[in-house]
């Protein structure tokens, strides 16, 4: 069990059943939709913007606990950063989940998202810890270019 | 010989070995792909020891011996089918052989009895695998037809009960599952065919659930078309059957073209050599043919009656354990009448992708998702499933292995 427990961690089963800011706002500056074709999971993931500064990320979705929690994870640690520290904040999870169970995510940088270091051992479940992710990417370029237009 | 689940296993070597730090594998994804008993392995592996060339090709012994390896595994596929042996074309698999079929219904020009055009109608079933669902698609949106399709009710059962305004005059196509591969239910055919037969339709057969598990005969079945893949059936994959009648082949464009498939060839045009070497163009998948061939003479070996008696008890097993597994609801038939040993299934709050993870991790193997499946998965109101599927490997130890991890699941994630 010693392993499973590695890719369950509390936080992520607490997460995933009390998801934060897991409520869509209706004045969103965009809005996407992700799918992950391979099982199914869905999430939807709105983005409010000040000039650089992330004011919201508020979401929905259905799917398993990886792809649920860490799209509550993501949204707690994203809200009030600049797009700037977003983007670096991304990339270093993006390293994690590549990182097949090599790395442990640096605390400072990740805060609750190392607990999905686990995630990266197992090759089918990097997509479901990445689909939220993917989707504020999106979405944030999106509101930005909005924005500027 | 009596029929013991423990002794085909030592067949498959796969069973010797361990998942996830030592644990015994339960195998329960024979749905998605079958294990391979020894003799397959061995008979893909001689192949290329002792008789590899190109078929129909070399003037020499051993271009010789691999074109009787290759026509021989056509007539041993022929015989377990119930066809002649020039309606068997080999594919690489059983998508390949669906999308043969639509294409080369796409490429029948004005007159011939496959042309497609606006006002012609196809008919599938909600219950079909991506596979049997998409090229149809395409092939409505490339000629103008019309794309129809029976329902699916809660039970997992296909509602007939307007098969006369789905199944029309217009209707020039019926192709459905024979069994579903998410939900276990076999579908009733005799109702479908014989109105489809009235209208003149030709019906297609996605056997890719039923051949590994039932015998069946093409003939006493009624059927036009009928496809499966190897690898479900424990042969190699890279392997696919395509069966049709001889008539029928007869009037059926090509899809794929160039060698080995012609009758005479000039700078400007070409002409077909008859089925089934129209439909096998380049040089085929060889070794695998003879795998496969090694894969139905294992299967007759053991007899296909008692492969399905075995599957049927197991199934049996599996559906009176889960009716007390609180809050396990099954997607599809309760009942073992007119179902095979697909099994998929809901629990509670625990989404499909973790329980599939704690269940590996205790060495049992499940499908988890959509299963290819999508649109059904939508109308039973499930964005996901968990799927046991057995075969004749499978004892009711797994069943029962099955059954206890579902249950430590639930206190895992409680
Ligand atoms: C009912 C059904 N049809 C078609 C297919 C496609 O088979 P293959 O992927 O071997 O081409 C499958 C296998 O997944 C299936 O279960």
């Amino acid at each position: 069990m010693m392993q499973l427990d590695n890719l369950y961690q509390e936080v992520i089963l607490d997460h995933y059943k009390n998801p934060q800011n897991k409520k869509l706002e209706s004045d969103n500056d965009a809005q996407v939709h992700h799918i992950n074709p391979s099982c199914g999971d869905e999430v939807t993931l709105g983005v409010k913007l000040e000039g650089e500064k992330i004011l919201s990320v508020n979401w929905d979705g259905v799917g398993c606990s990886i792809s649920q929690s860490s799209t509550s994870i993501m949204s707690d640690l994203l809200i009030g950063k600049s797009l700037e520290e977003a983007a670096v904040i991304s990339e270093s999870f993006l390293q994690l989940m590549q990182s097949k169970g090599s790395q442990d995510g640096d605390e400072t940088v990740l805060e609750d998202a190392v607990a999905l270091a686990g995630v990266s051992k197992y090759p089918a479940r990097i997509k479901c810890a990445l689909l939220g992710w993917m989707a504020f990417k999106d979405a944030s370029v999106q509101a930005l270019s909005k924005k500027t237009n | 010989m009596s029929f013991d689940p423990l002794v085909i296993r030592r067949d498959f070597p796969i069973f010797s070995r361990t998942i996830r730090d030592g644990k015994r594998l339960v195998y329960l994804d024979s749905g998605a792909t079958s294990q391979k008993p020894q003799q397959v392995i061995d008979a893909e592996v001689d192949f290329y020891r002792l008789h590899n060339a190109a078929v129909h090709r070399g003037a020499h012994q051993l271009a010789e011996e691999a074109t009787d390896i290759y026509e021989g595994a056509r007539d041993i596929v022929a015989e377990f089918i119930g066809a002649d042996r020039d309606e068997v074309v080999f594919t690489k698999s059983a998508t390949e052989s669906l999308n043969l079929i639509a294409y080369a219904m796409g490429n029948a020009p004005l007159g011939n009895r496959f042309h497609l055009s606006p006002g012609d109608g196809i008919v599938v079933t909600e219950m079909e695998h991506h596979a049997n669902l998409i090229p149809w698609q395409q092939l409505a949106a490339r000629t103008g037809a019309a794309l129809s399709w029976f329902e699916v009710n809660q039970d997992g059962r296909l509602d007939l009960s307007n098969i006369e305004s789905i199944i029309t005059e217009n209707t020039k196509v019926v192709s459905l599952t024979h069994q579903s591969n998410v939900l276990g239910t076999i579908n009733p055919l005799k109702e479908i065919i014989n109105r489809a037969h009235q209208v003149g339709a030709v019906v297609i057969l996605d056997a890719c659930q039923s051949v590994p598990h039932m015998k069946i005969d093409v003939k006493e079945l009624d059927i036009d078309f009928l496809v499966f893949s190897g690898h479900k059936a424990v042969g190699p994959t890279g392997i696919g059957v395509f069966w049709g009648r001889a008539e029928l082949l007869e009037a059926l464009p090509p899809f794929l073209t160039g060698g080995s498939m012609i009758e005479n060839v000039t700078m400007t045009g070409a002409t077909w050599a008859p089925a089934p070497r129209k439909f096998e163009a380049g040089v085929p998948n060889m070794a695998q043919a003879a795998g496969l061939a090694a894969a139905i003479h294992y299967l007759q070996e053991i007899g296909m009656d008692s492969i399905h008696a075995h599957e049927l008890k197991l199934t049996q097993y599996l559906l009176d354990k889960f009716a007390d597994l609180a809050p396990l609801k099954i997607v599809g038939p309760k009942t073992i009448e007119a179902r095979g040993g697909s099994i998929s299934f809901t629990f509670g709050d625990i989404h499909p992708h973790d329980l599939g993870q704690f269940l590996d991790s205790q060495g049992i193997a499940v499908r988890t998702g959509h299963h290819c499946a999508w649109p059904l998965n939508r109308k039973m109101g499930v964005p996901a499933t968990t799927r046991a599927s057995l075969y004749l490997y499978n004892t009711i130890e797994d069943c029962d292995a099955l059954v206890a991890g579902i249950l430590d699941a639930k206190k895992y994630f409680g």
